[in-house]
């Protein structure tokens, strides 16, 4: 149990995706305009991160392992990512409409968020097992929609400083992620691996 | 620069008080003078060579950033919270660190910390903090070099040896010694028995400039210059976390002594309570004051890092505008 409590800590926090691994950049900046939208966002990509974390550890160990074809995992996870997104996306339009408008265009955005490739390639290099790999995946998602809240949170507000024009935009974007990525820094050590 | 970008859209506070920004901040100044006696007598000139050379490079970045942007220089510098940022960050530095580190500290604290944003009331990171985690995370050796315990200061010319020239390690090796966290953490618990009060010189130095910070926090706390819910819920939640984790084997000192070593005080009345970064609301407040000290806490307690004030400061400011989202009172007849 302490075990898997040390890795959804880790993978949330000491090891977040975003501000220290860096990953799944593209969302950050581009749907934290509004803290309602980045909440959405982040709890679509909890579901298909989750999901694809642990099925692209059951194809990589029952398909590509025993066959020896190892080189092909970027390309087939991509493939099993793009497949979730999709299969979800019909899935939630069938039985939940409501929930499809309000997701909206994130749904099948979430294809392009290199985090969800970096979960399902960092389990095969960690060596996690199905529950690891489970708990791992759910971890880093949470973590995501922590930090794509919380910034949204200092976009909303930076609309109203006086930003010099050259730092306008993007740019204040990018510093204030970096301002918390050295906050994320003290983390560092909470996790021996 | 446009005047009708910031009226786009209003901010808070909109109930003003008759205070300036300038009364508050000499206020706190004044609260701080304790602090950086004790600090002054403890560890020697070194204290004033930091204070001095963090306040004067942050009052020339500033004012350099304002000319920059075409912003009136002069009114602007005399708010202080230039001079203040520099101070805090010159009272957090160890006094014999070379001169390079606070003068590019207080740079890095008003270019990134403030300045960037559009000056005073609109950054979202604590400035000095900005500045202290820049330089912990860059110079990692001359940040923890601190020498002087209790009755044992460095000398004047020991001082300025450390500040203008760059000595090597022999001639550190004789002068730098462990602070009591930086002990704790390296798992040198021989010296300090657990409970026992004031066991050993360095904690003695500790604690005696932790009492003065509370001293000038009491008096801002007076003056109603700072929020009281902050450092309250940090200091509650220090004390309970490290009662629990006692409670499971894992604290290492006696509780009082917790709160009163590294820079609690510091951090919890000086630093934790700057007006812009901090929550708005009073729920907020207490969330964000409970956070920094839960994470101040943990990271002191498993991190790499000696003292977590600054890290744990700069994640709930990270955290503040949703911890104001979250709290914020529900207007009357809207549900």
């Amino acid at each position: 149990m302490k075990h898997y409590l040390l890795i959804l800590f880790g993978s949330a926090f000491a090891n977040n995706l975003v501000l220290t691994q860096f990953l799944g950049l593209c969302p950050l900046m581009g749907s934290s305009k509004r803290q309602q939208t980045a909440f959405r966002l982040g709890l679509a990509t909890v579901f298909v991160l989750t999901l694809t974390s642990v099925l692209s550890h059951l194809i990589d160990q029952s398909i590509l392992e025993p066959l020896g074809v190892g080189y092909l995992r970027t390309i087939v996870f991509i493939v099993v990512i793009a497949a979730i997104v999709q299969f979800t996306e019909q899935v939630i339009r069938a039985r939940s409409p409501r929930l499809f408008e309000v997701l909206g265009i994130y749904l099948p955005l979430i294809t392009t968020n290199c985090a969800v490739l970096g979960v399902a390639l960092l389990n095969v290099s960690h060596q996690h097992s199905f529950a690891e790999s489970f708990v791992f995946g759910l971890g880093a998602s949470l973590g995501f929609t922590l930090v794509l809240v919380l910034f949204a949170g200092h976009r909303e507000k930076l609309e109203g400083a006086e930003v010099p024009v050259a730092f306008r935009g993007s740019a204040i974007g990018l510093i204030t992620a970096g301002l918390a990525a050295i906050a994320f820094m003290g983390f560092q050590g909470f996790i021996r691996t | 620069m446009n005047p009708l970008s910031i009226a786009r859209r209003p901010r808070s506070p909109f109930i003003r008080s008759e205070r300036s920004v300038r009364d508050i901040m000499r206020d706190v100044l004044m609260a701080l003078v304790p602090g950086a006696l004790v600090a002054l007598w403890l560890y020697g000139s070194g204290v004033v060579f930091q204070i001095g050379l963090a306040a004067a490079s942050a009052l020339i970045t500033e004012a350099a950033l304002l000319a920059l942007r075409g912003r009136p220089v002069r009114a602007t510098l005399q708010d202080h919270s230039a001079l203040l940022t520099g101070i805090l960050l010159g009272l957090s530095l160890p006094p014999l660190a070379p001169w390079w580190v606070p003068v590019t500290g207080a740079f890095l604290a008003m270019t990134f910390g403030k300045q960037v944003y559009g000056g005073l009331g609109q950054n979202p990171f604590n400035p000095a903090m900005v500045g202290y985690a820049m330089l912990i995370i860059s110079f990692p050796r001359e940040m923890t070099l601190w020498s002087g315990t209790f009755g044992d200061s460095p000398s004047f010319s020991t001082s300025l040896t450390a500040l203008l020239t760059s000595p090597d390690e022999s001639w550190w090796d004789s002068i730098a010694r462990a602070t009591p966290l930086t002990l704790l953490h390296d798992g040198l618990k021989t010296t300090m028995a657990k409970g026992l009060p004031l066991p050993d010189p360095a904690l003695t130095a500790s604690i005696l400039i932790n009492l003065a910070y509370l001293t000038g926090g009491c008096f801002l706390v007076f003056r109603q210059a700072l929020d009281y819910r902050i450092p309250l819920a940090m200091l509650i939640v220090l004390l309970a976390g490290h009662m629990t984790l006692q409670t499971f084997g894992g604290g290492l000192l006696g509780s009082l002594q917790q709160l009163f070593l590294g820079s609690t005080m510091l951090g919890a009345f000086f630093i934790a309570t700057d007006p812009v970064t901090a929550a708005n609301t009073p729920r907020g407040r207490w969330v964000y004051g409970a956070g920094i000290g839960a994470f101040t806490l943990l990271i002191r307690s498993y991190g790499n890092y000696p003292d977590g004030i600054a890290f744990a400061v700069l994640l709930m400011n990270f955290a503040a505008p949703s911890l104001d989202a979250l709290t914020r009172p529900k207007a009357y007849g809207h549900s």
